[in-house]
């Protein structure tokens, strides 16, 4: 019996380090292209997964996310081009409290949209009752699907970024911006580009995660914190750690719950993440010699 | 002394406004305006941080809840079980206890709110060292998502706690007496003179920053915000302005915290909200960041827009709405404002050079 719970912990974990982890991809490809956090990374998540959900009792299920993919990528991008574009020049301190801003402001709208309901999507495949057994746990199929999604975006944006001309004009811009313009990248497109592409992989992580883990209008201010603490924990930028950090912090707070009450679960997390930003703000996997030459 | 008038006009207002406000029978705003007037009382503690000193905080409303649920816990504790301790009878000797009675008539015997105030503060200002000291290391993104958690954390903490009233927070927050007779306190009877309490209190907490910030510590504050290590290279200790900018901050959102909660009589998790601190910082933002007449104006218009419910269901939507609108067009905004003040002049200057030579 010890041994199963400790399974479902595990589970637990996993589920909800994917999440995070996809969110901490999210920051980071905005990161390397622009030098900014976007504090209304979590809403593309919250968003993708309600469209899905308003979506899926009108078209089937493959329909309704894919539409909830593009829908929150059009999103992302219309926050670039209509917002943070304007105040790019004007400093840290201005896109800071924009993105705050664009994040209630979703967030608002999304309660009007949709109320205060708490809203599901279907299960991939099978129902809520239906389980697969392992070592004597038994877990829902969706948790396949759902490391299964996360290691195609990781290996999808791996091979994007190293393969393709878009990916390689990405890391160039974020290597060096003015040089990457003498070579003929227009770096704004590329901006553009990162947010949409965080917005769908954010939406698609809402998305395959929603049929566990429910969603609510009001998700996104923690999954941003969270995503943050993961992308911080792997190394702000590096998509592969996020990875290994997500399921860590996944895990670290599913097991908590051993020794702490189940409503101080975020502090643990956010303990965490203010102990990192305290010792080492370059993260566990970023290196001393890198971290040097940033500001944090 | 012109840069002493709004403290001043707010200590007029305190006196002027309940009497002119019962004449024309709306003597009912005065609840909102003295609400606001705490609320503004908190953001004016973030301008200076934010606006004088550059450093952003989502974590405002963390030590708002802190002054709020350490003053209404220590000044509801009911110590009559320990009344025989040395501690207790310690105290009841000093008169630092006061004594009361619940809805039943059981006894109560709770520290004096002055103590249970006094405490809430200090206890915002130690927090905000122990934090501020690494958390004030760290810049832009790092610094925001840090105060962030800071305020997550507080949030989350008070709302699971079973001893702070998890999500029904604390009420029956006794009166707050500052003077004989004259007491924090809600209540139909207290409105007048409760308006006028935070009114004094706000005029004095402006009065106190506006000193900061035209002093040798506001110039340094204002050489950080432009350049740490410029202001670090003329001889600014920056990391301990940083961290008594920051303390000030909390100290000035634990007292509104605490006052508004005896004012209320209750206080719930809601304060603590990530939401309230957007809130501050949208006021400093609207005031014009490094602008205390302006977070004041700002902050007593929104919150009294607010608390009237004029926003409705956008409440939060409008703040959110601001936050973007000021970072979009403030710019613009300003160098309009300050053309057509200047065409609206120079016009005038013609006008009076043209009148001159005639009369």
């Amino acid at each position: 019996m010890r041994g199963q719970l400790f399974l479902q912990y595990l589970f637990s974990g996993l589920i909800y380090g994917s999440i995070y982890a996809v969110v901490a991809i999210g920051f980071n490809i905005i990161y390397n292209a622009t030098g900014i956090i976007n504090f209304a990374q979590g809403e593309f998540v919250m968003l993708g997964s309600m469209i899905a959900s308003a979506l899926s009792g009108r078209m089937p299920l493959a329909l309704a996310i894919a539409a909830a993919v593009v829908l929150t990528t059009a999103a992302g991008v219309a926050v670039e081009r209509l917002f943070l574009r304007r105040v790019a020049r004007g400093g840290v301190l201005k896109m800071i409290v924009t993105t705050i801003g664009l994040s209630i402001v979703i967030r608002e709208a999304a309660l009007m949209a949709w109320g205060e309901g708490v809203r599901t999507l279907p299960f991939f495949s099978g129902n809520e009752v239906s389980s697969l057994t392992l070592l004597g746990a038994h877990f829902s199929p969706q948790i396949l699907w759902i490391v299964g999604i996360t290691a195609l975006i990781v290996a999808g944006l791996t091979l994007f970024f190293r393969l393709t001309m878009a990916g390689k004009a990405m890391r160039g811009c974020s290597a060096n911006r003015e040089g990457a313009s003498l070579c003929g990248i227009d770096p704004r497109r590329m901006v553009t580009l990162a947010f949409g592409m965080s917005a769908g992989i954010g939406a698609l992580g809402g998305c395959v995660v929603a049929p566990l883990t429910q969603t609510h209008y009001a998700i996104g201010a923690g999954l941003a914190i969270k995503g943050f603490t993961v992308a911080a924990f792997g190394g702000l930028g590096n998509s592969v750690a996020a990875v290994f950090a997500g399921l860590l912090i996944g895990m670290l707070e599913s097991f908590s719950i051993i020794l702490v009450p189940e409503a101080y679960k975020d502090v643990v997390t956010i303990c965490v993440l203010l102990i990192l930003l305290f010792a080492k703000p370059s993260g566990l996997f970023g290196s001393k010699a890198a971290s040097s030459l940033k500001e944090y | 002394m012109r840069r002493y008038a709004p403290a001043l006009v707010c200590a007029l207002c305190a006196f002027l406004l309940p009497p002119l406000l019962a004449a024309t029978k709306t003597a009912y705003l005065l609840t909102q305006l003295t609400m606001s007037a705490y609320y503004v009382l908190a953001s004016l503690g973030l301008c200076a941080l934010m606006g004088y000193a550059g450093q952003i905080s989502l974590g405002q409303a963390g030590f708002f809840a802190i002054g709020a649920y350490a003053s209404s816990f220590l000044s509801t504790l009911n110590l009559t079980k320990l009344a025989a301790s040395p501690i207790v009878r310690l105290l009841d000797l000093t008169g630092l206890l006061s004594r009361g009675s619940d809805l039943y008539g059981a006894p109560l015997l709770s520290l004096s709110p002055w103590l249970a105030f006094l405490a809430a503060i200090l206890l915002a200002a130690a927090i905000a060292a122990l934090i501020g000291t690494p958390v004030l290391r760290l810049k832009g993104h790092y610094l925001a998502m840090a105060t962030l958690g800071f305020g997550l954390v507080i949030e989350r903490i008070v709302r699971g706690s079973k001893i702070l009233g998890g999500a029904d927070g604390l009420s029956n927050v006794p009166p707050f007496t500052i003077l004989p007779g004259l007491a924090v306190a809600g209540g139909r009877s207290a409105r007048a003179a409760n308006f006028a309490i935070a009114w004094i209190v706000l005029a004095l907490g402006l009065l106190a920053l506006v000193n900061l910030v035209s002093s040798r510590a506001g110039r340094a504050l204002r050489a950080l915000h432009d350049g740490e290590e410029a202001a670090g290279a003329m001889g600014v200790d920056t990391a301990r302005y940083k961290l008594n900018v920051f303390i000030i901050g909390a100290v000035y959102a634990a007292i509104a915290g605490a006052l508004l909660t005896h004012y209320n009589g209750s206080i719930g998790p809601g304060e603590a909200n990530v939401m309230k601190s957007v809130r501050y910082v949208a006021i400093v933002a609207v005031g014009g960041m490094a602008n205390l007449t302006g977070t004041l104006v700002a902050g007593l218009a929104l919150n009294f827009l607010s608390l009237r419910g004029v926003f409705g269901r956008f409440d939060d939507a409008v703040f959110g709405l601001i936050l973007i609108a000021v970072m979009l067009f403030a710019e613009d905004g300003q160098r309009l404002l300050r053309s057509s003040l200047g065409a609206l002049t120079a016009a005038r200057g013609r006008a009076g050079r043209r009148k001159g030579p005639q009369a």
